[in-house]
């Protein structure tokens, strides 16, 4: 009782009011009215649809020579990986095809490679990124290993699986016999070209070891200038890549007879990998694939037939919204 | 035996923490344990203890005056209990709630044998004032300093981090970031991997430290407070932390005591001492003690006190229990619980108060009694658990088929692997080729299984434990900050000691009450009294000027008035004043029954005005107070009760009672009587009791219309929902008194089953009584009671109301508070016997059967509400029922009832009922109490309100993994924020929380459901771009941020479709996170030392990226949005009906023309609702 007393004279502890504490923060309640529904359902489809036709035409304006040479360009024996081991074997291969439709510069050159898992785990942790910008970090070649020194413990610069299996099939092009200029300068990003890799950065002790991996680097040029090197250090992130070999600064008419020499090094053979030249224009939608189009055209398509659908059943089964003979407890028990 | 006798108290009443319900029946007992005797007959110091085992006080009254009896002195200890959980104070009158104890039968005889020395072995020796002797045992004694803090600088790391690592979630990241650690397996960087999980476990760590500096900090304080403390014959002030057992101690009025101690002396002549025990157990009434006689006599305020010794058993948490004995000049003395006063208590009324410490630091009982409480866990984590299971299972078998390609891999390979460029199976650059990091194909398998448990381990969410903990700390703040769940009365806000059963409460399916002081405020009422065969219950409310001059008498020049004043019958009243009549004699007996029939202390309160003061009843039990307040208003005021006598202010006269004897209240008799001296000096016995016993030992030859009128009376007020009681009195003749007293000295002094002689001479005097009358006394509802149970009926919940009241009384309030409607039946099971009971339950499921049958064929549709069934049942049936096989039979009859009232029910019962659910279904159960008799049913119940464990678990403020953070926050805002629907539409509308028992928004189809559609979405997430970037120049980094943003925006758009209240704070949670995480990308990708620099940048610069992103997101949303609308339109739940009403407005209007009946319970097929 005399506690009563005591607490009286104590401040109320009543919390107080504020529109947050009390939950009564003005809020949108939003209800899925029939009006609501389909009108999202239709708009989904008068979006996707078009979207997708665009994207569809710009698959299909896309012009695209793929030519697979892995294959053609070694002799029919047994012993393909020992052919392409040996560095005394004339590799060279030449390959003829016409272009089918008339292809607007800029023109890509790209290789392809199929069966590559450039996204493995071993190899993708196979690199120094510090190693490539910071003179100082050269030893850094921790992560590089089995590929960071040399069997004499110098470090390799660019050290890593991904830099020692640089790709090293060469194209030249040539038109109604005469050469077509690729053009190989600024194929790599900018931000590579400019903070990735050190313009102060040499190859060093770059494929010196008993098992070649792929292209050898001029040791007299930077880093920052090897842009084949950095577009293949973007390591794919499909084991169906293409990666970019060079531009084509010319239109290429319709029927043209191009050829190309390829110098074949590069062993995919020792694991059945695939090589392939590609020629091929560019839109916004990248290149020649349909799926996204196809896509777009099924989930709008699908909106629309829904739309539709949920206006059948709201004409023809309705129910008024918050009509309260729904509730459970109105409604006859018989329906259970 | 020795002389003296030491009884074991069975230490029936388990600690408050571990209810057991084997513990039923309960053995409760009035056990009158303790005695000394000095010499009888002369002189006498009779005691009598009737300490209940729950009960710690008593007070005692010593008397020197002279009767015309030979009885110089007869000191009582009469025992009653301060708490609810005994006769009196809760629930019932005296004799109304007998059943509590009813199951103890027969055993309750045998109880003596129990009595016995306490073993030498397990006795602590404490020589009083000699300490250093005291000390000088066996085992060391604890001192009085405490600890609460957990660690010092030394054991902090260690221990903190081993109880930060009972939490399985950390174990979990522990496990993770552990393979990470591993070169072989290192998937994510080891420093990245260990970082989120060092960052959670220092948080909680500073938080932990801090925590526990301020416990330090408060025991510091604690233990440097000072305590005055016999040294060398004089008072001596010592800080707490000082203070031995044996030491002795002068504790002043409104201090706190600085440890357990046995009372020596007090202030009170008599020895008694009254405290609060609110730090202890919550209570804030007043509770009695008292130092023996013995020890008050010669204990001097100042000077040596020595030669005693006390030999008490070994420390232990039960604050109901003590005993002791005390050798006194080579006698013995027994001690109890009401000798004994425990740190933490506070003094109050008393000046000063002398005892030996006997427990100190932490030995003493509340420092035992400070542990946390049980955890709870709710059904949703339950099911998280499950299901986290059914995770973990999926998880292995993915991780399995990874591996098992893996190892198909490496062997269709193995002719390759050593020149792949990609794989690199040697290390050619050492002089000797050897293999690198490759162990073998079984080690590679192995490998690459703990690789996928790295990498696929967010499939299970363990960071969800975390979110959900986070939930919970914003849905408790809210509640406790709701000023709707503020009591003004009582200044108390809303308080959630349990943070982790919180979403629980929307799944109730049981609730079972407490009646009084729950469902009724535990102020008794006296509405009317039956006085010989008359019925005064045209009781009037006296006008405020009345009660200003209201009665009151004049004392030394003070206005003396009761604190509360009754409604007043006038004829009652001009009776009261009548003396001589026959009438104004009968009323004359019977209101001095109500003012001496009792165990009250009057206490004197100052007012305001100085010249008048407030006379107020402070006793255990609401009805006696309620009785005496009734008697001083018609003018039979109790103004004092010292030792021995009682002084009654009749009509302003003072008038002096001689207490001979009380005989307690016990189960058996279930009555209490008190044997007085009356001013004309004749000897009086007054008796209260049941009216089921107290007919018994009427005389109904002397006036038998009289009994006649009086029962129908009693009908009449247990059917109005009142509580009787009946009186009755005896005059007894001098050869009739001296041969009780001769009796009930020897009872009271005896050594063996001094219980069952005591109520054997209670017995022969409770006999061939003259009725007086019967009391009426309201125990009042609480306001909104009956709305509130009515709201809980139609929501589907069914009340079950476990009371100690009489059967009647419980029927009356079952109605008032709308518990029990007219349109139930009713089926009342009420037996004394296993088979009758059997008999029962079987008519009755018989009965239920035929019923619905009826009701089903008689009008289909609305059935529902017509054969609603009430049980009402009492718990001398429960007796044979509970722990049998008839619980079955009980369970299933129970579930079909509507409403269940379980009348005369002893605390362990409740639980046992509380048990009975939910042992058998799956059903969440809810128990609300208020007082100590409710706490193991609370405990019990899966929800408990009321009295709840000391301390909640303590919030754990942890962040997870940073990745997560992205989809989490957005969660745990929308899991914090959200409501579905407003709180007047639930208030209308009981019914909606049905969905939350019926677990329509969380089931096992749903989480089923579920998983379907987030497999579809990450197939969709998966494969468009891995389809639209087939045979493209994209890179690892490129891709890894489409799918990161993919993941996100699927993740919050998800949740959005969810949403349904969209606050400003939800908007920026959602779209806030998902913007986030394209600032977080750009960021990354923004640093030049990683591989993915610039990748962000350079791939959304194509319109590819974006025509992705927005094509994963719709094609991953559309079948979720047609499903969620589909079953909108075609199997709306309660809750999307009411939204809309809500939103548009029409439930009202169509209100009228809805019945609502109230809600069926007919199984429900679950809608795949998708909210």
């Amino acid at each position: 009782m005399s506690s009563d007393d005591g607490s009286s004279k104590k401040v109320s502890r009543k919390p107080r009011y504020s529109r947050f504490t009390q939950q009564e923060l003005p809020a949108c309640k939003p209800i899925l009215t029939p009006a609501l529904v389909i009108g999202i359902l239709m708009c989904l489809g008068i979006i996707f649809i078009p979207i997708g036709l665009l994207a569809l035409s710009a698959s299909e304006n896309v012009v695209e020579v793929v030519d697979r040479y892995d294959d053609v360009c070694i002799p029919s024996t047994d012993q393909k990986v020992g052919f392409i081991k040996d560095p005394a074997t004339n590799k060279t291969c030449i390959r003829s095809f016409t272009i089918p439709k008339k292809m607007r510069k800029p023109v890509y050159v790209y290789y392809q490679l199929d069966n590559f898992y450039q996204n493995h785990r071993r190899y993708v942790k196979s690199r120094s990124d510090r190693q490539l910008w910071n003179p100082k970090a050269e030893s850094s070649t921790t992560p590089c290993d089995p590929e960071g020194q040399t069997s004499d413990g110098k470090p390799i610069v660019p050290c890593g699986l991904i830099a020692w299996s640089l790709f090293n099939d060469t194209y030249m092009l040539s038109k109604n016999d005469a050469a077509l200029q690729i053009n190989k300068k600024d194929i790599a990003w900018r931000s590579d070209r400019t903070h990735k890799f050190g313009s102060n950065i040499y190859p060093k002790n770059f494929q010196n070891g008993t098992l070649i991996g792929g292209a050898k680097l001029d040791e007299s040029i930077p880093l920052s200038q090897q842009e084949d090197l950095m577009v293949w250090m973007r390591t794919s992130a499909l084991p169906t890549f293409r990666k970019l070999y060079g531009k084509i600064e010319t239109d290429l008419e319709a029927n043209e007879k191009i050829t190309v020499t390829i110098q074949n090094n590069y062993n995919t053979y020792s694991f059945n990998g695939r090589k392939k030249l590609v020629i091929s224009t560019a839109t916004w939608i990248g290149g020649k694939n349909d799926f996204i189009g196809k896509m777009y055209m099924a989930v709008g398509g699908t909106s629309i037939v829904l739309g539709v659908i949920f206006s059948l059943l709201y004409v023809f089964k309705p129910r008024p919204l918050g009509d309260p003979s729904y509730l459970s407890w109105n409604k006859s028990p018989t329906l259970d | 035996m020795m002389k003296g006798s030491q009884q074991q108290w069975p230490l029936l009443v388990p600690p408050p923490r571990t209810p057991g319900k084997e513990e039923l029946p309960i053995d409760i007992d009035s056990s009158i344990p303790v005695s000394s005797m000095s010499k009888p007959y002369s002189d006498s110091q009779i005691e009598m203890s009737g300490d209940f085992v729950r009960n710690p006080s008593s007070h005692s009254i010593q008397s020197k005056s002279s009767s015309t009896h030979s009885i110089k002195g007869v000191s009582f200890r009469e025992g009653h209990d301060l708490n609810p959980v005994s006769y009196g104070s809760r629930g019932a009158s005296l004799g109304s709630n007998p059943v509590r104890y009813g199951s103890r039968g027969a055993s309750s005889g045998g109880f003596t044998s129990s009595y016995k020395e306490i073993n030498d072995e397990d006795a602590r020796l404490v020589y009083v004032n000699d300490p250093g002797r005291t000390n000088q045992q066996r085992f060391k004694f604890a001192g009085n300093s405490i600890r609460t803090s957990k660690y010092s600088i030394l054991t902090f790391l260690p221990r903190n981090l081993f109880e930060q690592f009972h939490r399985i979630a950390y174990i979990y990241f522990l496990v993770i970031a552990i393979l990470n650690q591993l070169p072989q397996l290192a998937v994510f960087g080891r420093e990245a991997s260990i970082l989120p999980l060092a960052m959670v476990l220092f948080v909680t760590a500073v938080k932990d430290a801090y925590e526990d500096y301020r416990r330090h900090r408060s025991d510091r304080i604690e233990n440097n407070r000072l305590a005055s403390v016999l040294v060398n014959g004089e008072y001596e002030d010592k800080k707490w932390k000082d203070i031995c057992v044996g030491e002795v101690i002068k504790v002043s009025g409104n201090q706190t005591l600085p440890c357990d101690m046995v009372l020596l002396s007090t202030s009170d002549a008599t020895g008694v001492a009254y405290v609060q025990t609110t730090n202890l157990d919550g209570e804030s009434n007043l509770k009695t003690r008292y130092a023996k006689q013995e020890t008050q006599m010669r204990t001097p305020v100042v000077g040596n006190i020595g030669g005693l010794l006390i030999k008490c058993e070994k420390p232990n948490r039960n604050i109901y229990g003590f005993q002791a004995n005390m050798e006194i000049d080579g006698k013995r003395i027994s001690l109890g619980p009401s000798n004994i006063i425990l740190r933490g208590c506070e003094l109050k009324n008393t000046d000063w108060v002398v005892g030996v410490a006997v427990y100190a630091g932490k030995e003493t009982k509340a420092m035992l009694n400070n542990a946390g409480a049980p955890s709870k866990r709710s059904r949703l984590e339950k099911r998280m658990n499950k299901e986290i299971i059914i995770l973990s299972i999926f998880l292995v078998a993915l991780c399995t088929v990874v591996s098992i390609c893996h190892g198909a891999w490496l062997r269709r390979h193995r002719e390759e692997l050593y020149l792949m460029q990609f794989y690199r199976k040697y290390d050619y650059s050492e002089p000797e080729v050897k293999k690198y990091e490759y162990y073998g194909w079984g080690m590679e398998i192995f490998f690459v299984f703990l690789m996928s448990v790295i990498v696929f381990q967010v499939m299970i969410p363990i960071s969800l434990y975390i979110s959900v903990e986070l939930v919970r700390i914003g849905q408790a703040y809210f509640m406790i900050r709701d000023d709707r769940m503020f009591d003004k009365s009582t200044n108390s806000r809303f308080q959630c000691r349990a943070l982790n059963i919180n979403e629980d409460l929307g799944q109730i399916k049981y609730v079972f009450s407490d009646k009084t002081g729950t469902l009724t405020e535990n102020k008794m009422e006296f509405q009317c009294a039956s006085v010989g065969g008359v019925d005064y219950d045209n009781g009037k409310d006296i006008s405020t000027e009345d009660w200003q001059t209201g009665y009151s008498v004049q004392v030394d020049g003070m206005v003396l008035r009761p604190k509360m004043t009754v409604k007043l019958d006038q004829d009652l009243l001009n009776l009261s004043k009548m003396e001589h009549t026959n009438e104004g004699k009968h009323v004359y007996d019977f209101l001095v029954a109500l003012a001496a029939c009792n165990t009250i202390v009057p206490l004197t309160v100052e007012t305001s005005d100085p010249a008048i003061k407030l006379i107020e009843y402070q006793g255990e039990s609401p009805d006696e107070q309620a009785l005496a307040y009734a008697a001083a208003s018609y003018g039979f005021m109790l103004v004092e009760r010292s030792s021995g006598h009682i002084v009654i202010d009749i009509q302003g006269k003072r008038q002096r009672f001689n207490v001979l004897g009380l005989h307690e209240f016990d189960s058996d008799r279930k009555r209490m009587s008190v044997i007085v001296g009356c001013p004309d000096q004749t000897v009086k016995v007054f008796v209260k009791g049941a009216d089921t016993t107290m007919f018994k030992v009427i005389d109904k030859s002397l006036n038998l219309n009289m009994v006649n009128a009086t029962e129908s009376h009693l009908h009449s007020y247990s059917s109005k929902g009142l509580r009787t009681l009946v009186i009755g009195m005896r005059e007894l003749s001098t050869s009739e008194f001296e041969q009780w007293q001769s009796s009930y000295e020897s009872a009271s002094t005896a050594l063996m089953g001094r219980a069952k002689l005591l109520r054997k001479v209670a017995n022969n005097v409770e006999n061939n009584l003259k009725l007086l009358g019967a009391s009426g006394i309201e125990d009042k509802l609480q306001q909104g009671v009956p709305e509130a149970i009515e709201s809980l009926r139609t929501a589907g919940i069914k009340v079950w109301v476990l009371t100690g009241d009489k059967q009647e009384t419980a029927i009356s309030i079952g109605y008032s508070s709308k518990l029990l409607t007219s349109k139930m039946t009713q089926i009342v099971i009420n037996n004394n016997s296993k088979d009758s009971c059997r008999k029962n339950l079987d008519d009755a499921l018989q009965l239920y059967k035929k019923l619905s049958n009826v009701s089903h064929s008689n009008d289909g549709g609305h059935g529902a509400g017509t054969n609603q069934l009430a049980l009402i049942i009492d718990g001398t049936s429960l007796v044979y029922i509970l722990e049998t096989e008839l619980e079955e039979k009980l369970f299933e009859l129970a579930s079909k009832c509507t409403a269940v009232l379980c009348c005369r029910v002893a605390p362990l019962q409740k639980a046992g009922i509380v048990a009975l659910i939910k042992n058998r279904t799956d059903d969440m159960t809810l128990a609300i109490g208020d007082g100590a008799n409710d706490v193991s049913m609370i405990q019990k119940a899966d929800v408990g309100i009321g009295i709840s464990g000391q301390e909640g678990r303590q919030a754990v403020m942890a962040s997870d993994f940073s990745m997560v953070i992205y989809t989490s926050l957005p969660t745990i805002v929308v899991g914090i924020l959200d409501k579905d629907l407003g709180r007047g539409t639930l208030l209308q509308y009981p019914q909606l929380y049905g969905a939350g028992q019926r677990g329509e928004s969380y089931n096992g189809k749903l989480f089923w459901v579920t998983i379907l559609d987030t497999m579809w979405q990450s197939v969709a997430a998966f494969f468009i771009p891995l389809a639209a970037y087939w045979d493209s120049t994209v890179g690892v980094s490129a891709l890894g941020d489409l799918w990161i943003l993919a993941v996100v925006i699927l993740v919050n758009i998800h949740l959005a479709m969810d949403v349904i209240r969209w606050y400003t704070i939800t908007h920026i949670a959602i779209w806030g996170s998902i913007l986030a995480t394209f600032i977080c990308v750009m960021i990354i990708d923004a640093l030049p030392f990683l591989p993915g620099y610039w990748a962000f940048f350079m791939i959304a610069k194509t319109k590819l990226f974006w025509v992705c992103l927005l094509g994963i997101v719709v094609a991953g949303m559309v079948p979720r949005f047609v499903v969620k609308v589909f079953v909108q339109h075609c199997k709306p739940n309660d809750i999307h009906i009411a939204r809309e009403a809500e939103k548009f407005g029409n439930l009202r209007e169509t209100n009228a023309e809805t019945e609502m009946n109230p809600i069926s319970d007919l199984p429900r097929s679950t809608a795949t609702a998708t909210t």
